[in-house]
């Protein structure tokens, strides 16, 4: 799927560039994004080390099971692969809860503390598992109560009028987000691919053994 | 009602992180004795190793997003589109944002910020806009710094469960404000 996504955004990128004359901006953009990605995540490093330090407090502490242990209900209905006592539960609640805050700078260490948690469980290392799958599936249509700061500014004394759409408009994207998820996972077109030309030997071979 | 609501929210969201990097270390300290200054380091070390290992990732994907960008692909898919979504009554003004905003988080707010601007804060289409922009996530950018932080390559149905959801979100925006506020 990223295969094609990915090569035709690019082909199609070339192709149009051609046709409307502007192969040159698509050169530039080429060059730029490489750029902004590499800035971006050298800009995340310092937040990670801030968010993911506190979280370890919060998981010495207990604090994580505490708080995953209150949603369990609602989280083992969405992820029956992972054990509910599993660590992981409590990283995706947490993750979950500062997306809904709005606290997107959180929420992304947090994400991908999670997405390591469900590597853990996840025996073909270079294929998502279910719970991968849905984790980005809530994750990407977000749940927010709180509008993102920069629409606060953009729209100002308007902002009261979209609190509510938006909250409605974000729990049907959800919704979709959960349902989808759960009637693709199990179609053939998506099942997990067994592992081909010995992609999951080696490196991975160690990280399976420690799983259980 | 809705208004104090909101506010009360946004002002209780100013509080929030400096609540938690105070509270979490409080309880962890007084309640269960945790070395928290050790404890954080060691937390805090994985930091550099996950957004270093995203790199390839996200050059990948903003790469192939800004080529298509800046082709001019996005207002050929428009014109393309235009009268299917006006069928549906979709306003052709929040088409761009509707289909820039799983791509790009910075390009979706640029677009956002023309709506604004062009029929102000108080027009429908900065109303639906800002709701596309607040019901969403960009997407793209989420799969590939998630599964990119594992090495997951095989997203299977990340993407079209992701683009679903994220196109049931624009259209809902569309209706519920037309209902609501229109």
């Amino acid at each position: 799927m990223l295969n094609y996504i990915w090569f035709g955004m690019m082909a199609i990128g070339v192709v149009v560039g051609v046709f409307t004359g502007r192969i040159d901006a698509v050169t530039e953009a080429a060059i730029d994004m490489a750029k902004t990605a590499v800035e971006i995540s050298i800009g995340l490093i310092g937040i990670m080390a801030l968010w993911l330090g506190v979280m370890k407090i919060a998981e010495e502490s207990g604090l994580i099971r505490i708080i995953a242990r209150a949603l369990r209900p609602i989280m083992v209905r969405l992820f029956p692969d992972v054990p509910p006592d599993h660590p992981a539960m409590g990283s995706i609640v947490l993750n979950m809860s500062a997306n809904m805050l709005g606290l997107g700078n959180a929420a992304t260490p947090l994400g991908l503390k999670a997405m390591e948690e469900l590597q853990e469980l996840n025996p073909h290392k270079k294929t998502a598992s279910n719970a991968m799958v849905m984790f980005l599936a809530i994750n990407t249509s977000s749940v927010q109560l709180i509008l993102p700061a920069t629409v606060v500014a953009l729209m100002g004394a308007v902002s009261s009028q979209i609190f509510i759409t938006t909250i409605i408009a974000t729990l049907c994207s959800t919704t979709a987000a959960v349902i989808t998820v759960k009637l693709l996972e199990k179609s053939k077109r998506f099942a997990i691919e067994p592992p081909v030309d010995g992609e999951e030997t080696g490196a991975d071979a160690g990280d399976e053994g420690d799983t259980r | 009602m809705i208004e104090s609501i909101t506010l009360v929210l946004n002002e209780v969201a100013r509080y929030i992180i400096p609540l938690l990097l105070v509270g979490i270390p409080l309880y962890a300290l007084t309640v269960k004795k945790v070395k928290v200054y050790e404890v954080f380091v060691v937390g805090a070390k994985d930091g550099f190793t996950i957004a270093i290992r995203i790199i390839p990732y996200l050059v990948a994907i903003l790469v192939a997003v800004g080529m298509f960008r800046a082709s001019g692909a996005l207002d050929l898919m428009l014109e393309l589109l235009a009268p299917v979504l006006r069928l549906i009554g979709f306003p052709p003004e929040n088409l761009p944002l509707a289909l820039m905003r799983p791509l790009s988080g910075s390009g979706s707010l640029g677009l956002l910020t023309d709506l604004v601007n062009e029929y102000g804060a108080d027009s429908m289409q900065a109303k639906m806009g800002a709701t596309m922009f607040g019901s969403s996530e960009t997407t793209f950018y989420v799969i590939a710094v998630y599964f990119g932080s594992v090495g997951i390559i095989r997203s299977r149905h990340a993407i079209p469960a992701g683009l679903i959801a994220d196109a049931v979100g624009a259209l809902t925006a569309v209706w519920i404000c037309l209902l609501l506020l229109g």
